[in-house]
């Protein structure tokens, strides 16, 4: 006998483990918790050719970043004979692949799969603002466009926004106009922020939208106000709606670069797909590489077989519960699990009619075989003979009657189905047929019970995915394995005693 | 119709559970238990330990022993045929006398010997005992009941059910079979079951279908004034059987011979609870009783069923009110 502390310790470690469990892999992996969950995926593929000039040669692709907006569950290049590397330097990821010795036409692919995944991520703060200096007579219209402006606005937000307005004029302003001959719209907006004083910096992104080809990076603007940065277009205002951006690439110039070849481009394709959360999440366990206890990386054929045996325990559950909670009486302590797992692939009603069927057809059977005097073991291989028997005349006949449901009667299992009716027999003849029909009714209000368990999606899509949840199912039996209250069933048989 | 739990565990009522757990897994070691689950083994063990136990007189273990049993049985007229791990009284057949070749039944049907050989075969290939696992028969003396029981039972065996916790004899009943039962002794099949006062053995309360009766319902006899005789002789007795098997929760079942006196029939390490609805008590109080004492307090079988005696009669925890208060009073009086 184990003291209360060690057990009931061992049970809190269990339950607790298998939860913890869960919801680490859920939050990790993002195996959602509610089957059929759906979610978004967008397929970028990006195509870069140049003109090899023959000899080695080296491109460097900037890539997204891992953490924005959009979590990367996927990444592959196709790319064949090229070297294959990324690396990250200064908060930006970039993909180098290099040749030895190339010539020609060059096409390099690089496909990257990504799902919204609206993380608040803390951006660290930026250096003090870059100091700017025009050359004249570009100063003195840079310094009379930030001078007017700046009264104007109350911070960096507003201070860009002012900007913008003062930048888009129609006509243009004088200063404006002077500086636009000289300088782009993108990198006149960030020297003259710079110039206020902000800290600023150029991002390219990428705007997903399902179906487009041969796109191209956009450029904007970041701007930093308080602990975070904000999006700006330079030509129309600020950017409150990001999600549809990808962020590709923050403070780098171009996103090509390319040594040993000419002729480059990049371009962008996008499609969105539509795709189970949980496709995802094993897609996404598998390219971390993480050793995973998931059951995906079994053979499909025998993940099918565990979908079944993960359901036992939960089965197994339902004995426990019903049996010392309730105090129903069942022929054979698991029979019930193993009849409900057959109701699985037989539905409910086909499956109880079948099996009351056998059962009673074999129970008649067997009266007779009582007669013959015969030893244990042949009586019970007669029975499975005659359970093999009676399953084949009526998948026959109901598949010649058209009823296909008939025909599922073989997912039964036969052995236990002997036993069944050996038992059943037994007790006819000894306690009479009412304690047959307490049992035989126990029993299938067990199974019935198990079965509208474990045909939940919900259930099933929980034992699977989530194996270590049956830590707490076991923490829960052991529990009960040592429930010493009164069963329901108790109340009614003791209530003779207190009527008084 | 349902009774509240509060209120039962108020009255000690034990339940399967907590008899499961707390004192079955607890104080019956799993290794002793091949030992009472074999009534035959039980027979030998607890007779050299000096238990009186019903005369045996024959072992049948192979169907080979079966073919020529007729001859050996001839030289018996009255006997019990048994199976050594059948359970709840199954496969058991009492022969009562003999009609030329054939049989009596307790019932009075008649069997021939084939019947006979049939009976021994089922037993021998297990369709008797726990998980159909081969068996032994064997063959004991009918005991010549106590002519007390000769309006009580029903047909049957008449016992005596005790519980005997860590080898105090802790609440006691008397099983009557009942048409109802054919023949049997078990409570759930129909059977009365009369609570005994463990200090004077004396009938306290009778239930049949856990109602209280007061009459048995073939015989018509009254339950109210029964007395075992042989009471203390019959407590140390399953007080002895604690020392023998060390099992600390059991239960024995014993007969009254009009010869021999009492005599143990067999152990059961999973004694049920009917006997506290036979006895209008819970067991509960009893036990932890038991548990509270100290190990070294009483050494000897006479101290343990002296200080049962003292402790665990009906008047010394009348605490609740006998089942007798609800029985309507017999229709001679009322009427």
């Amino acid at each position: 006998m184990t003291s209360r502390g060690p057990f009931t310790f061992l049970v809190i470690l269990l339950i607790v483990a298998g939860i913890a469990s869960a919801l680490f892999r859920h939050q990790q992996l993002g195996i959602p918790f509610l089957p059929g969950t759906q979610e978004t995926v967008w397929q970028v593929e990006v195509k870069v050719n140049f003109r090899a000039d023959g000899g080695p040669v080296q491109l460097i692709l900037s890539l997204p970043p891992d953490q924005a907006d959009y979590r990367i569950i996927n990444e592959n290049t196709v790319s064949a004979g090229y070297g294959f590397a990324i690396e990250e330097r200064d908060q930006q990821r970039r993909a180098r692949w290099s040749k030895r010795d190339a010539e020609g036409e060059q096409t390099l692919y690089y496909k990257v799969d990504l799902v919204r995944d609206p993380a608040e991520i803390e951006a660290p703060p930026p250096g003090p603002a870059r100091s700017v200096r025009f050359d004249e007579p570009y100063d003195t219209a840079a310094s009379a466009i930030v001078n007017a402006v700046l009264p104007k606005s109350a911070d960096a937000l507003t201070l860009a926004q002012q900007l913008i307005r003062e930048m888009t004029l129609t006509p243009p302003d004088q200063n404006v106009a002077l500086l636009l001959d000289r300088y782009s719209m993108e990198n006149l907006f960030i020297d003259l922020l710079a110039l206020a004083g902000v800290p600023v910096r150029p991002v390219q992104a990428l705007i997903l939208e399902d179906g487009r080809r041969r796109q191209s990076l956009v450029n904007l603007v970041q701007v930093w106000q308080g602990d975070q940065w904000y999006l700006f277009d330079p030509s129309s205002g600020r950017v409150t709606d990001t999600s549809n951006l990808l962020m590709w690439q923050t403070n780098t110039p171009s996103v090509l670069d390319v040594i040993g070849g000419s002729r480059s481009r990049v371009s962008f394709s996008i499609i969105s797909q539509t795709r189970p959360a949980l496709t995802l999440a094993t897609a996404n366990a598998q390219g971390m590489n993480a050793p995973s206890l998931s059951l995906y990386s079994l053979p499909v054929e025998e993940q099918s077989m565990f979908k079944l045996i993960m359901l036992l325990p939960v089965g197994a559950l339902v004995v426990v519960l019903l049996r010392t909670l309730v105090g129903l009486k069942t022929s054979g302590t698991f029979m019930p699990v193993l009849i409900a797992l057959a109701f699985l692939q037989t539905q409910l009603i086909p499956g109880v009619i079948s099996f009351v069927m056998v059962v009673a057809i074999g129970l008649f059977i067997r009266s007779y075989l009582s007669t013959l005097n015969l030893l244990l073991v042949a009586r019970i291989a007669t029975l499975v003979i005659v359970v093999v028997a009676i399953m084949s005349i009526v998948s026959v006949l109901s598949y010649r009657l058209g009823l296909e449901a008939g025909l599922t009667i073989t997912f039964f299992p036969m052995i236990i189905l002997a036993w069944t009716i050996e038992r059943m027999s037994i007790l006819w003849e000894e306690d009479g047929p009412k304690e047959v029909l307490v049992q035989g009714s126990g029993s299938l209000f067990v199974a019935v019970a198990a079965f509208l368990l474990m045909d939940q999606p919900l259930v099933r899509h929980l034992a699977f995915n989530f194996p270590e949840l049956h830590l707490v199912v076991l923490g829960v039996i052991l529990m009960l394995g040592r429930y010493t209250g009164y069963r329901l069933l108790e109340l009614r048989r003791f209530a003779t005693m207190i009527d008084d | 119709m349902w009774a509240n739990p509060i209120t039962l565990w108020r009255k000690g009522i034990l339940g399967m559970n907590c008899r499961n757990v707390d004192f079955i897994s607890r104080y019956n070691p799993r290794e002793r238990y091949p030992l009472v689950d074999d009534k035959l083994q039980t027979k030998m063990v607890v007779r050299k330990a000096g238990v009186t136990v019903p005369d045996l007189l024959l072992v049948i273990a192979t169907q080979h022993e079966v073919e020529d049993i007729e001859h050996i049985l001839a030289n018996f007229t009255q006997f019990v045929i048994k199976p050594a791990r059948g359970s709840g009284g199954k496969g058991i057949l009492v022969i009562v006398g003999r009609d030329g070749d054939r049989l009596i039944k307790s019932s009075g049907s008649q069997l021939s010997a084939a019947d006979v050989k049939r009976h021994l075969s089922n037993i021998i290939s297990g369709l008797y005992s726990l998980g159909g696992r081969t068996d032994v028969a064997f063959v004991e003396a009918l005991v010549t009941f106590d002519p007390l029981f000769n309006h009580l039972s029903y047909e049957g065996v008449p016992d005596i059910r005790l519980i005997v916790f860590k080898g105090y004899p802790v609440m006691g009943m008397l099983r009557l079979a009942t048409r109802e039962s054919d023949g049997k002794a078990n409570l759930h099949q129909g059977a009365v079951g009369v609570g005994l006062d463990i200090s004077t053995g004396a009938s306290i309360a009778a239930v049949q279908h856990n109602r209280p009766i007061e009459r048995h319902p073939d015989t018509d006899h009254l339950l109210a004034n029964v007395q075992i005789p042989h009471w203390r002789a019959l407590l140390t007795l399953v007080a002895r059987c604690y020392d023998v098997t060390r099992l600390g929760y059991l239960g024995a079942d014993m007969v009254l011979d009009a010869h021999r006196g009492p005599l143990l029939l067999e152990l059961n390490a999973r004694p049920g609870l009917s006997i506290q609805i036979a006895n209008d008590r819970g067991l509960l109080p009893r036990l932890r009783h038991v548990e509270s004492l100290d190990e070294m307090q009483h050494f000897t079988i006479d101290e343990r069923v002296d200080y049962a005696v003292e402790h665990f009669g009906h008047a010394t925890d009348a605490r609740q009110p006998s089942l007798w208060d609800n029985v309507k009073p017999p229709q001679s009086i009322a009427s």
